[in-house]
């Protein structure tokens, strides 16, 4: 049987569903002046990359992992030290694959959002590119080196 | 959270700017109501008496692709143009149109409507002779009840071979507004 996967949806349909979540998020990383500069940085970016999406699932967790790159870019060039996680949604209607947040919750930032992306959402390596400002191959590199790594730790 | 009105217009300013979109929409007052109107990088692209955006957006995305946005800054050109028509101060458009995807015959029938000048009309019958098709009048009617672009491609100076107004897109009262402000009738 086909699974059916949501369309890609106009892309204002998109941007009001999620704007005022986004918007959230960026004041409660960055404060109420620098998350405005934020926000139009996070809706351009996930517009660059919006006509290469394949189908229209998981958008919520993408445009937040996108948000949340642009809040860590933000706090780096202000030359601030970012020891934190991209924060990936944890909201979203949790999957199977929940059981392996506390595993993925240790991995390195960067590998951390490409493990989850590509085995919890599902997203392809160019949308997963896209949410982490990076090249496909780098987001193919960090899913993989983060697969690695966690498979070191369980066995 | 709702997003602060100039914060949202700066991003879809920006957006338009930048070149991202593949249409841009806005909701344009008029004479007869407000107006949906799009455009793409190739003009305007539709113009629909139905100002919920919910159906147009689908089609644009089928139309033109996914990144469609309410972006007014990019209807500037064809706000300016229609207020000006409106205001009887303009008797022709000077807008690009995007016609992708339309059939040969439909873009002839859409030429000839094209040339069919202010303040006249024509009748069905006779669009279809200078389509090259004499007897295609029914067809004809099809295509301006598909008129992706009415008011810009006159579809209103069609009517009739004894001259009544026979059907329009947006209802026949509009019709009668847009031709009573060309002066085609009394």
């Amino acid at each position: 049987m086909m699974a059916t996967v949501a369309a890609i949806p106009p892309f204002e349909t998109f941007y009001a569903e999620h704007a005022g979540e986004v918007l959230q998020l960026l004041r409660s990383r960055l404060g109420r002046e620098r998350a405005d500069d934020a926000f139009q940085e996070t809706f351009l970016r996930a517009l660059r990359a919006y006509d290469r999406l394949h189908h229209g699932e998981h958008l919520r967790a993408w445009v937040l992992t996108i948000a949340s790159r642009v809040a860590i870019d933000t706090h780096r060039r202000a030359g601030e030290a970012t020891e934190e996680l991209p924060e990936l949604p944890h909201l979203d209607g949790r999957p199977a694959y929940e059981e392996l947040a506390f595993l993925t919750d240790t991995l390195p930032p960067k590998e951390r959002a490409a493990v989850v992306l590509r085995y919890g959402y599902d997203l392809d390596y160019d949308q997963i590119a896209a949410a982490l400002d990076a090249s496909e191959d780098a987001a193919r590199q960090a899913a993989s080196s983060g697969v690695r790594r966690l498979r070191r730790r369980i066995t | 959270m709702t997003v602060p009105t100039d914060l949202d217009r700066r991003f879809r300013d920006a957006a338009s700017r930048a070149g991202l979109l593949d249409a841009a929409y806005d909701v344009i007052d008029s004479e007869l109501g407000p107006l949906l109107a799009a455009v793409t990088d190739r003009g305007l692209a539709r113009i629909s008496f139905d100002p919920e955006p919910e159906r147009a957006l689908e089609s644009l995305a089928r139309l033109a692709g996914p990144r469609v946005l309410r972006a007014p800054r990019a209807l500037d050109d064809a706000r300016r143009e229609l207020d000006d028509y409106f205001g009887g101060r303009r008797t022709a458009f000077d807008l690009e149109l995007d016609l992708r995807g339309l059939p040969d015959f439909t873009l002839r029938v859409l030429q000839e409507l094209a040339n069919v000048p202010y303040g006249r009309t024509a009748t069905y019958r006779e669009l279809a002779e200078r389509a090259g098709n004499p007897r295609a009048s029914r067809a004809v009617g099809t295509v301006m009840n598909r008129n992706r672009i009415p008011i810009v491609l006159p579809c209103h100076r069609i009517v009739g071979s004894s001259g009544d107004l026979v059907g329009y897109g947006g209802g026949l009262a509009r019709k009668e507004q847009l031709l009573r402000l060309e002066g085609a009738i009394l």
